[in-house]
């Protein structure tokens, strides 16, 4: 599914290069749900964002089935992450304008994969039904990343790339969300790779990978 | 060649074209209509009288001074000018003298080779010296252009006669002198147009030499020739089924002279006349059915297509000739828009002469 | 296709959860559009109308030949000149006097007009023939035949008997002409074969020189590429244009103010489109047609208030060109479709200007957010220094030109350099004045007010800077128009010395009255005067003739003069010049000048100077029997009477019903003056309008910031909430430091309004009009305008504040509570 081979990647600072990436190898399997863990400045949100096509890499491989993602080119990119890739953020992203009904079915339907009742089993299962027609900023946190991971899911991704996604919520409603996404990953049969700091919620992942000083431990 | 220009060709020209002409000019010509309320009526059987029809005929409607020449220089190549004065009435009335005076004259002036033809016109009210005729001493004239009678000038040959043109991209001069009298067109000068009573009073001087020069793009070119004046007045109108004509002016061998012409008629019978002048003046209207005339060859210029070739007979004279132009592109891109030019003839006889075909 | 539509439907949702920001774009770009190709429509209207006077029949657009003297020739000339292969048409004109009003009578030939100088379709319609023969036809547009209250197909009488052929409508005809043949206006102006001019055709031909055919009487005269009237009203268009330019950049600032905000706002929307996988070309070339379609329908509401502004400044307009230039506009507003077009581009260009650097932003936003917090105290500096650099470089600029330059253009170029200087330093000049505010105080609240205006300056400045322009341009017109009025008041009463002023009909009647005055008890003085127009130095002038009295002596208004100027202008061998004409011609006191005449060059001293507002031509004034000498067909039929106040009333009824004059040529002092003031007091209305119109925009580029300001000042007023100030105190402190800013906002434009004056009145006025104006100060005009400010930042931070002590406080709360 998930395919990743020596994958480095340094930010130019005002003095020195600084390598985030070091050489990193990850596989992730259909279906399979991954924690990544480390320390702040590990690299995993790098890693996350090089994956997601967010950023270029400085060299290695990354192969999305049978797409290498690396080689492609910022709108082929970006075609990629509305077609195949489902993104939730830490702050929720979405988009203040439009009502929770258009949030959820947005990148479903700019992929042209809109699908009414796979839409509604998500709401459903989100708990969203009473607040399609509010607008984000009426909504608590835990609401708000709940119509985030619908939007991700909405349009049926081969792979969820989640970064900090419970970090705004208080513990109870991250476990609820945690669950949540568990059993939809596990439904829409997608694979899930999600950073975390938090070991707890890494351990109610398949597998748990950690990364120490931009590279796998 | 004579009633080239009637009336209504004259006015409905001007007002189709209205080229280079205010176009307040051409819709006044427009406004005309074909009334002959109020002006003189051409009747058979009145006789001509000169120096006194030389001059203007402010009674009648329409009118003009038409010479052609056909010309070649010292190496034998062709040329055709042509020199026109026309006079309309915009209403009757004799006055001829100041801005109320309702006449109103437009100059034509052309020259033709076998590779280039060029033609201007000009216009301007009458009764205040602009444009005019006086019989004696014989000049027509409209601004610079004119012809005027020289020393020794004879009312009978109205010759001799020196008459100049020039505009932009040509000019020329020439002195005209005739042995021979005017003649009298159709019956003693009453020129039938059509079978209702249509007519003009037309007579002629085909029998000029001309000598003198003319310029295509400022080069002077020494000329003789022969030269034909039409002068023709009238009232009425073409007869309203009439839509153009087809006019040959023919110098034919041993000094005799040809005038034919055909008019069109919508019904696409033709009228047809001329006269036979002989060497010695005698001026023979040819009756209509003596008459053939055969379109053999075309050109399209400015959107129309025009017979610039003919075939002619008039059995009963032994004439057989077929018509070449010089220029088959003579088109007269003047307000009112015509072709006219000289041509060569071969057959029975052989000369040279002028063609004119309007409302193509 | 569907997924870009998505696209461009999510970037519009914004407008519609932010109706009032989508409002105040619409309002910059409708304002901005509205008041430019409103005065574009009026100048339009002016120059369309010049042209056709100056087209039709060949004004000045066709090449000539008129007299040497000016007047009539022979029509023989004519005919000569026919004759030897000119192309020439006759022209005879005149004016003539029809119901009491004064029209050009235009005498055409259409036979040999030029086809190029004919406007011949206009003839074309009326028929050639029904136009040459008798009666034939005067030719008259719709505008002249409703002022002169008559009806197509009437056959007016003229001043002199004459009766008109049948009027005939003829659309495109400019104003204030009747057009008949040539024959038929010499029968009317008793002027038989006689010609004003002779048009030349285009048509090429060999042709001899003029001298040769016509000797030294007549002379040729090449084409204008700008006729007179658009020469004298030059300066007319180029105001009215610098305050449509004006206005447009004013309402241009609001849409700045307004897109900046909608752009940053849209920000994070466009990460996340990112995000869910959207090209970053997309979201980019949407937010340009969003832009375009926006601008293109505001541009068209824009149009059509623009087309409603004009047509209410129409009558003004042209009146005062009327009455300044006798230029005629017609009142009905005729636009072409470039205008239309014109204002749709106008609109998007500005809209995309005003854009610029929001869009610029967009596209070269990272798609990973920084997340550092937002510098902007060091990011004010920065700005700050930039703008503080800009000013003084357009500030060298206006300077340089100030120097250098020395027309009218580099007079706009100075107050545009002026103005757009201030407006760059104001936030400078206000950063500073609250930085001395901060550091004056200790009270911890008092140092938030000042620090927190700071803060507020960015989102500000731009209105501010608005509102210092429109004000200081208030400033600026209404010193000037005040002093010109205060001054134009005092020298009218000096010039209009006569009690009652008449023109006689004909030289016959002019005689006639003379006569019969002399008979009459009451009247002390008869002072005759002439006028005849020469050409000189290149264009027209005018010499005025006045007789040797006291009247002149005693009120005559000079600027300068030699100590014997009567003296010398007695006997004949001095002359009084108008301010304009001396300095265009750059005369001096006892500089010796020679004016050609028809009965050869005769030499003046220049005696002395005087004002003369509002005549766009250069005038000498000399003694009338000297004038009459050498100009001796000089009209002599107006003459001033002096009466004592009493027997006014009574005389003119007198002469009325003796002479039969009507009000066109009976008039007494106190109208004349009243007609005077009246054009004068129109040409500055429509200045006052756009006026009003520029501090209107002003206001609501204000009103729109604020609104715009509050919503994000939420966390900067909660934590003082919570320390324990109430909503009614923060509303409070809010609202006086709007105040505050907009008291110094309008505190610095007073100095800049009365350079501004000073630059209207000592380079544009001087170039444009030829007349400088002593400068004066107004304090309490200045008063009113600064309580107008004040006003205007008021009422636009009522709205706001009402918000603010409405709000709830869980409002308050959530800024604690949800944190970004």
């Amino acid at each position: 599914m998930l395919t990743v081979r020596h994958l480095t990647k340094s930010y130019r600072s005002a003095q020195e290069d600084v390598a985030v990436l070091r050489g990193i190898d990850l596989i992730v399997a259909a279906g399979e749900s991954v924690a990544l863990t480390g320390e702040s400045g590990s690299g995993k949100s790098t890693l996350l964002h090089l994956i997601a096509g967010l950023d270029e890499a400085d060299a290695g491989e990354i192969m999305l089935g049978d797409v290498a993602v690396t080689r492609l080119k910022d709108p082929e990119r970006a075609a990629l992450r509305r077609d195949r890739l489902g993104l939730v953020f830490q702050q929720f992203n979405l988009i203040p304008s439009l009502s929770v009904a258009d949030n959820l079915s947005f990148q479903s339907r700019l992929s042209g994969r809109h699908d009414q009742a796979w839409q509604g089993e998500l709401i459903e299962r989100l708990g969203l039904s009473a607040l399609l027609k509010r607008y984000p900023e009426q909504l608590s946190g835990g609401q708000q990343q709940r119509v985030a991971i619908g939007r991700a899911l909405a349009s049926k991704p081969a792979l969820l790339l989640a970064d900090e996604p419970t970090g705004n919520l208080d513990e109870d409603t991250a476990d609820e969300v945690m669950h949540l996404v568990r059993d939809l990953v596990s439904r829409s049969g997608c694979g899930f790779l999600m950073v975390t700091h938090s070991a707890r919620l890494a351990a109610m992942l398949d597998r748990r990978v950690h990364l120490r000083a931009g590279l796998i431990a | 060649m004579s009633a080239r220009l009637t009336r209504r060709s004259f006015v409905s020209g001007l007002a189709i074209t209205g080229l280079g002409v205010p176009h307040a000019w051409a819709q006044g010509f427009a406004g005309l209509g074909s009334d002959a309320d109020g002006f003189a009526q051409v009747v058979p059987g009145r006789a001509l009288s000169f120096p006194a029809d030389h001059g203007p005929h402010p009674a009648f409607r329409i009118e003009w001074w038409y010479l052609t020449a056909n010309l070649a220089d010292a190496a034998g190549n062709a040329y055709g000018a042509q020199w026109t004065l026309f006079r309309q009435a915009m209403a009757p009335g004799t006055r001829d003298n100041g801005w109320a005076t309702p006449q109103i004259w437009m100059g034509h002036a052309a020259v033709t080779s076998a590779t280039a033809h060029r033609s201007a016109e000009t216009f301007g009210r009458g009764g205040i010296g602009q444009a005019g005729v006086t019989p004696t001493p014989f000049h027509a004239w409209i601004d610079a252009w004119e012809m005027r009678g020289l020393d020794g000038f004879s009312d009978m040959t109205v010759a001799p006669l020196h008459v100049t043109a020039s505009a932009e991209n040509f000019s020329y001069r020439f002195r005209l002198d005739a042995q021979q009298p005017l003649v009298l067109q159709g019956d003693a000068g009453y020129s039938r147009k059509s079978e209702r009573g249509q007519a003009s009073y037309y007579y002629s001087q085909p029998y000029f030499t001309a000598a003198g020069t003319l310029a295509i793009d400022g080069n002077d070119i020494a000329v003789t020739g022969r030269a034909w004046m039409d002068r023709e007045y009238s009232s009425q109108p073409l007869a309203s089924d009439q839509t153009g004509w087809d006019w040959f002016s023919l110098h034919l061998p041993e000094n005799e002279k040809l005038m034919l012409f055909r008019l069109r008629q919508k019904d696409g019978s033709h009228y047809f006349a001329g006269n036979w002048i002989t060497a010695d003046g005698r001026s023979e209207q040819l009756a209509a059915n003596a008459i053939a005339m055969t379109p053999t060859a075309t050109t399209d210029i400015a959107d129309r297509r025009i017979p610039t070739a003919w075939r002619i007979a008039i059995a009963a004279r032994g004439l057989h000739i077929e018509t070449v132009p010089l220029n088959a592109r003579s088109w007269m891109a003047t307000s009112f828009a015509y072709w006219e030019g000289p041509v060569r003839f071969s057959g029975s006889h052989s000369g040279v002469g002028y063609l004119e075909m309007t409302g193509y | 296709m569907r997924r870009a539509l998505w696209v461009v439907a999510v970037l519009l949702s914004h407008w519609r959860r932010h109706p009032l920001q989508f409002a105040t774009l619409m309002i910059g770009l409708i304002a901005a559009t509205a008041l430019w190709s409103g005065v574009q429509a009026l100048n339009q209207q002016a120059r369309t109308s010049y042209d056709r006077a100056a087209a039709a029949f060949g004004g000045t657009r066709t090449p000539m030949l008129v007299s040497p003297s000016g007047g009539a020739f022979a029509q023989q000339l004519f005919v000569d000149l026919r004759r030897a292969g000119w192309p020439v048409s006759p022209v005879l004109e005149a004016r003539v006097q029809i119901e009491g009003r004064s029209v050009r009578l235009l005498g055409i030939e259409p036979v040999t007009m030029p086809p190029e100088a004919s406007a011949a379709a206009e003839i074309g319609t009326a028929g050639a023939q029904a136009f040459i023969a008798s009666p034939g036809q005067a030719l008259i547009s719709r505008e002249t035949l409703t002022e002169l209250g008559l009806r197509d197909g009437a056959t007016p009488t003229l001043g002199n008997g004459q009766q008109l052929p049948p009027l005939k409508l003829q659309a495109a005809l400019a104003p204030g002409v009747i057009v008949v043949d040539i024959g038929i206006a010499q029968t009317l102006l008793a002027m038989p074969d006689q010609l004003s001019r002779l048009l030349i055709g285009k048509a090429k031909g060999p042709r001899p020189n003029l001298e040769s055919v016509t000797g030294q009487q007549l002379r040729l005269v090449q084409p204008e590429s700008e006729t007179d009237l658009e020469r004298l009203t030059d300066s007319f268009h180029l105001n009215l244009t610098a305050f449509g330019l004006l206005s447009f950049v004013v309402g241009l600032f609001i849409v700045n103010s307004a897109i900046g905000l909608g752009f940053e706002q849209r920000l994070p929307m466009l990460r996340t489109l990112r995000a869910c996988g959207v090209s970053a070309r997309q979201p980019n070339a949407v937010l340009v047609l969003e832009l375009v379609m926006i601008a293109l329908l505001a541009g068209a509401v824009g149009l059509v208030c623009g087309y409603v502004i004009a047509a209410l400044l129409l009558p003004d307009v042209a009146a005062s060109l009327r009455g300044l230039y006798g230029a005629q506009i017609p009142g009905q507003l005729t636009l072409k479709p470039e205008w239309w077009l014109a204002g749709l581009a106008i609109s998007v260009i500005g809209a995309l200007l005003a854009a610029a650097s929001s869009l610029l932003k967009a596209v070269r936003l990272p798609l990973l957010a920084a997340a550092q917090p937002y510098a902007w105290q060091q990011a004010q500096h920065r700005w700050l220094r930039l703008q503080g650099g800009g000013a003084l470089l357009v500030f060298a600029t206006a300077a340089l030109v100030l120097w250098f330059g020395d027309s009218l253009i580099a007079g706009f170029i100075v107050l545009a350099a002026l103005l757009l200087g201030a407006a760059l330093a104001l936030p400078v000049l206000l950063g500073l004045v609250l930085a001395v505010g901060e550091r004056s105080t200790r009270r911890p609240l008092l140092r938030w007010f000042w620090a927190d205006s700071r803060l507020q300056l960015s989102g500000l400045s731009l209105a501010l800077m608005a509102l210092l322009l429109a004000l200081a341009v208030n400033v600026g017109v209404g010193t000037m128009v005040e002093s010109f009025s205060r001054t134009f008041v005092g020298w009218l009463d000096g010039r209009l010395s006569s009690e009652i002023y008449l023109n006689a009909a004909s030289e016959a009647q002019a005689r006639e009255i003379r006569t019969w005055l002399a008979q009459r008890p009451d009247v002390q003085a008869v002072l005759p005067g002439s006028q005849a127009e020469i050409q000189f130095g290149g264009a027209p002038v005018q010499i005025n003739g006045l007789p040797d009295h006291a009247t002149f002596r005693d009120q005559w208004p000079l600027l300068d003069a030699t100590p014997d100027a009567w003296d010398r202008v007695r006997d004949g061998d001095g002359a009084l010049v108008s301010e304009q004409l001396s300095r265009r011609m750059q005369l001096t006191l006892g500089q010796s000048v020679t004016l050609p005449t028809p009965t050869g060059p005769w030499t003046v001293q220049v005696a002395a100077i005087y004002a003369d507002y509002g005549n766009p031509k250069g005038q000498f004034t000399v003694n009338i029997d000297a004038l009459l000498s050498h100009l001796p067909d000089s009209p002599q039929t107006r003459m001033g009477l002096r009466v004592a106040p009493e027997n006014i009333a009574v005389l003119m009824d007198a002469i009325r019903a003796r002479f039969g004059l009507d009000g066109r040529n009976l008039a007494d002092q106190a109208s004349v003056k009243k007609e005077s003031l009246g054009i004068f007091n129109r040409t500055f209305a429509v200045t006052s309008a756009l006026n009003a119109f520029t501090l209107g925009v002003a206001g609501v580029a204000l009103l729109t910031s604020l609104l715009t300001l509050s919503n994000s000042r939420l966390p900067q007023l909660a934590p003082l909430w919570a320390i324990g100030l109430t909503r009614r105190q923060l509303a409070g402190i809010e609202l006086m430091k709007t105040m505050c800013v907009a008291l110094i906002t309008a505190l610095l434009a007073l100095p800049l309004g009365l350079l501004v004056a000073w630059c209207l009145i000592a380079i544009v006025n001087v170039k444009a009009f030829g007349w400088r104006l002593p400068f004066h100060v107004f304090p309490l005009q200045l008063v009113a305008l600064l309580a107008i400010a004040l006003l205007a930042a008021l009422v636009a931070s009522l709205l706001p504040i009402l918000k603010l002590v409405r709000m709830q406080p869980a409002d308050l709360v959530r800024v604690f509570a949800n944190e970004r």
